[in-house]
């Protein structure tokens, strides 16, 4: 194996320690068998619903045609992403998986991943967040997305006197604040909002980049995928770091709170910033729950985008790989993964289909959120050191760290990050 | 102070000695307690008793039912067959192997006998988070003797195996220091009066220096089951190797229970059921395990 591709391997395992002589001939990827037999891969192991609407998918896939039959190997998702990476290591990756959206470019750049061959027409329904594209070529499509919003009882907003936003007309930044500061002192909540923060990983990107893109920064400078300067550490970048530890400092929200929005549940915030995969048993636990837009912090609310998307390795059979995608990204099996999940269907004909997100359904504003919202995580192989890096100084920000200079080391490193992959292939 | 005083102290110093030591075994037996309180409770139950006592407490809204959910969940008597056979070869070809190098290289005599034991310590220092890349590498590409019925044939790559999991993990520094500074400690009279009586070196081990041992080698079977990478605890090496769910052992079950809505209280109840052989293996050889601890660092 070339160094170039060594690099890849390295910076698409998280950076281990992956470089030494024992690796110098190691394949990135295999997949391809020649006996009709695709081995698919997913995510999914302990989730029966999903599991479920897979080994639906697969059964029907297999029963329509003779060329090829689909076996399932589902892995716990924590565990997932090393496990590929192991088996790209080691040059066993299956021929069908399921990726994390912000992590196909860096798959696909690692050459795990072929580009898909679907029909336009079938893949252009698809929420564009539900698509994994690198530099211009599909690599990915998702059967959900997910989306966030700010859970409140209608009984404590009106008990606060406080107006209830719409996609129309959504809080701004000082309403906002003057909000939480009224619930915690006139409402007699111990927190104002619960944001979650024990959840550490995926979560801080995911939910918590997205104020910052409000505020008017970004993860990179998405103009050249080169640098983080200016982005990550500019004005607007300071903003939203000051104002997102005074939620912390300010005893406004709670340094660690449980994941999952538990302090909601329990009574002791006011409000949440949640995924709507929470939406479901929130609507179990109180009778007047919404589900709010976030605020616009000056460059319109915004939310992360891109969810658990299907896949094909760079050495599977196009043939057999593609025609099971057709397969699996029908109507039909969106509907199907959002009924049994309460995940949002990434198609709008689905969503028709569904009892939660159809036009008249109980959480149809979510998909409206995301359709409106949604923004990608960076489209570029450096986002799981992005990830990683604006997880910790992030924490550090909670805690009451210096934001200027977190946000500074946060930009040292992910450039650091850049230079030595020689800029990723941009 | 006199002799009956030490072993019969008095009731004031008494205190004074079991005061502190119950308040430390208080501390250490708390995430236990924890553990087992949780998983009786629903997840509004655990998260309501947070901040009080009663989140140490099976009280409020208790039942099995996390534990009925684990079965649902996880394959769980394919998961904990898979860790009791893998712990079992791993520590039993373990004691074996590395009870016979220790031996080698404390009580025999040969050339190089101290380079050697200087590179097998020196493996010590290095952790295995940073051989595992290399070592997945490596075992993908070793050759393998496996059967077709009943024809043998040559499959090159160990993942997703059995053997993936043993093999690599039979051999331990760490226990090979341990059986050698143990052995060291054993008087020589003994090999010189087996050897008198026409003994060779593994009549000599077989017969006279492992049923004398047994301290040690309780000691390594509770080391090798609880602290091997490959054994109870087994988790980043299975998660590397083994694709299979057939395959997989305890711990990456675990993860199994994490998902966008984690149920709290399964979580602990699985985590009880694979925590309590444990507590039930080292209440078994913990008069072995301090002994021998004790004096793995002295040498005659």
């Amino acid at each position: 194996m070339q160094r170039r591709n060594l690099m890849k391997l390295a910076a698409a395992t998280g950076g281990a320690a992956l470089t030494g002589p024992a690796l110098a001939a190691c394949s990135a990827s295999s997949g391809g068998s020649s006996d009709g037999e695709l081995l698919l891969w997913t995510h999914s192991a302990g989730n029966e619903e999903e599991l479920a609407v897979t080994d639906q998918i697969i059964d029907t896939f297999n029963s329509r045609q003779d060329a090829y039959t689909v076996k399932r190997e589902s892995f716990p998702q924590g565990a997932y992403n090393d496990s590929v990476n192991a088996a790209a290591l080691s040059g066993d990756l299956p021929d069908l998986l399921d990726v994390d959206g912000p992590n196909v470019p860096n798959w696909a750049w690692a050459g795990h991943l072929q580009p898909l061959d679907l029909p336009s027409e079938l893949t252009d329904k698809f929420l564009p967040t539900a698509l994994g594209v690198f530099q211009d070529q599909l690599y990915s499509v998702g059967h959900w997305e997910a989306a966030c919003s700010i859970f409140a009882r209608e009984s404590v907003l009106e008990a606060a006197n406080v107006r209830i936003p719409t996609m129309d007309e959504p809080w701004g930044r000082e309403e906002f604040d003057e909000i939480l500061q009224r619930l915690v002192t006139d409402g007699g909540y111990q927190w104002a909002i619960d944001f979650s923060t024990a959840d550490i990983g995926e979560w801080y990107p995911y939910a918590y980049s997205p104020f910052l893109q409000s505020f008017g920064g970004d993860l990179i400078d998405r103009s050249s995928y080169l640098t983080a300067e200016g982005a990550l550490n500019g004005d607007a970048a300071v903003e939203w770091g000051r104002w997102f530890q005074g939620m912390f400092t300010g005893g406004l929200s709670n340094m660690e709170s449980p994941a999952g929005a538990e302090d909601f549940n329990q009574g002791a915030a006011a409000l949440a910033f949640n995924g709507n995969w929470g939406a479901l048993a929130a609507i179990d636990l109180y009778d007047d729950m919404l589900f709010l837009p976030p605020p616009d912090f000056g460059d319109g609310p915004k939310i992360g985008g891109g969810s658990w998307q299907w896949a094909v390795s760079a050495g599977a059979d196009p043939a057999g790989a593609n025609s099971w995608m057709e397969t699996a990204l029908s109507d039909e099996f969106v509907a199907e993964f959002a009924n049994l999940t309460g995940l949002i269907p990434a198609t709008e004909s689905a969503a028709d289909l569904t009892e939660h997100y159809r036009t008249d359904g109980d959480l149809r504003m979510m998909m409206d959120y995301s359709r409106a919202y949604a923004v990608l995580r960076p489209e570029t192989p450096a986002y799981t050191v992005i990830a990683s890096v604006f997880t910790k100084y992030a924490g550090d920000i909670i805690h009451g760290g210096d934001v200027a200079e977190a946000l500074d080391a946060a930009v040292s490193e992910i450039d650091a990050d850049i230079e030595s992959n020689s800029g990723y292939g941009f | 102070m006199t002799t009956t005083a030490l072993k019969h102290p008095a009731p004031a110093r008494r205190l004074w000695v079991y005061l502190p030591m119950t308040i430390l075994a208080g501390f250490f037996l708390f995430p236990i307690v924890f553990m087992v309180a949780a998983s009786l409770k629903t997840d509004h139950q655990i998260f309501a008793d947070m901040d009080s006592l009663r989140a140490f407490l099976p009280v409020g809204d208790v039942s099995f039912a996390n534990y009925a959910a684990v079965f649902d969940r996880v394959p769980f008597w394919r998961f904990l067959g898979n860790t009791l056979f893998v712990t079992f070869m791993v520590t039993a070809l373990g004691l074996v192997v590395n009870s016979m190098c220790g031996y080698a290289l404390a009580r025999m005599k040969w050339k190089g006998r101290g380079l050697v034991f200087g590179f097998i310590i020196a493996t010590l220092i290095l952790p295995f988070d940073t051989t595992i890349v290399p070592m997945v590498y490596l075992v993908a590409n070793l050759p393998w003797i496996g059967f077709d019925g009943f024809r043998p044939v040559l499959e090159i790559g160990w993942l997703n195996s059995y053997h993936v999991q043993i093999v690599p993990f039979i051999v331990n520094a760490f226990t090979i220091f341990l059986f050698a500074q143990y052995f060291k400690s054993l008087p020589k009279g003994l090999e010189e009066a087996a050897a008198m009586d026409g003994a060779g070196w593994l009549r000599t081990y077989w017969r006279i220096i492992v049923p004398l041992s047994k301290p040690v080698f309780a000691t390594v079977t509770i080391l090798m089951v609880v602290t091997s990478p490959a054994t109870w605890n087994a988790y980043l090496w299975p998660l590397m190797t083994v694709q299979s769910e057939e395959l997989r052992p305890v711990m990456v079950g675990v993860q199994y229970f994490f998902q966008l809505d984690t149920s709290w209280g399964e979580v602990m109840a699985y985590i009880s059921m694979i925590t309590i052989p444990m507590v039930a293996v080292f209440i078994a050889f913990q008069r072995s395990f301090i002994q021998s601890i004790a004096g793995a660092g002295m040498k005659d």
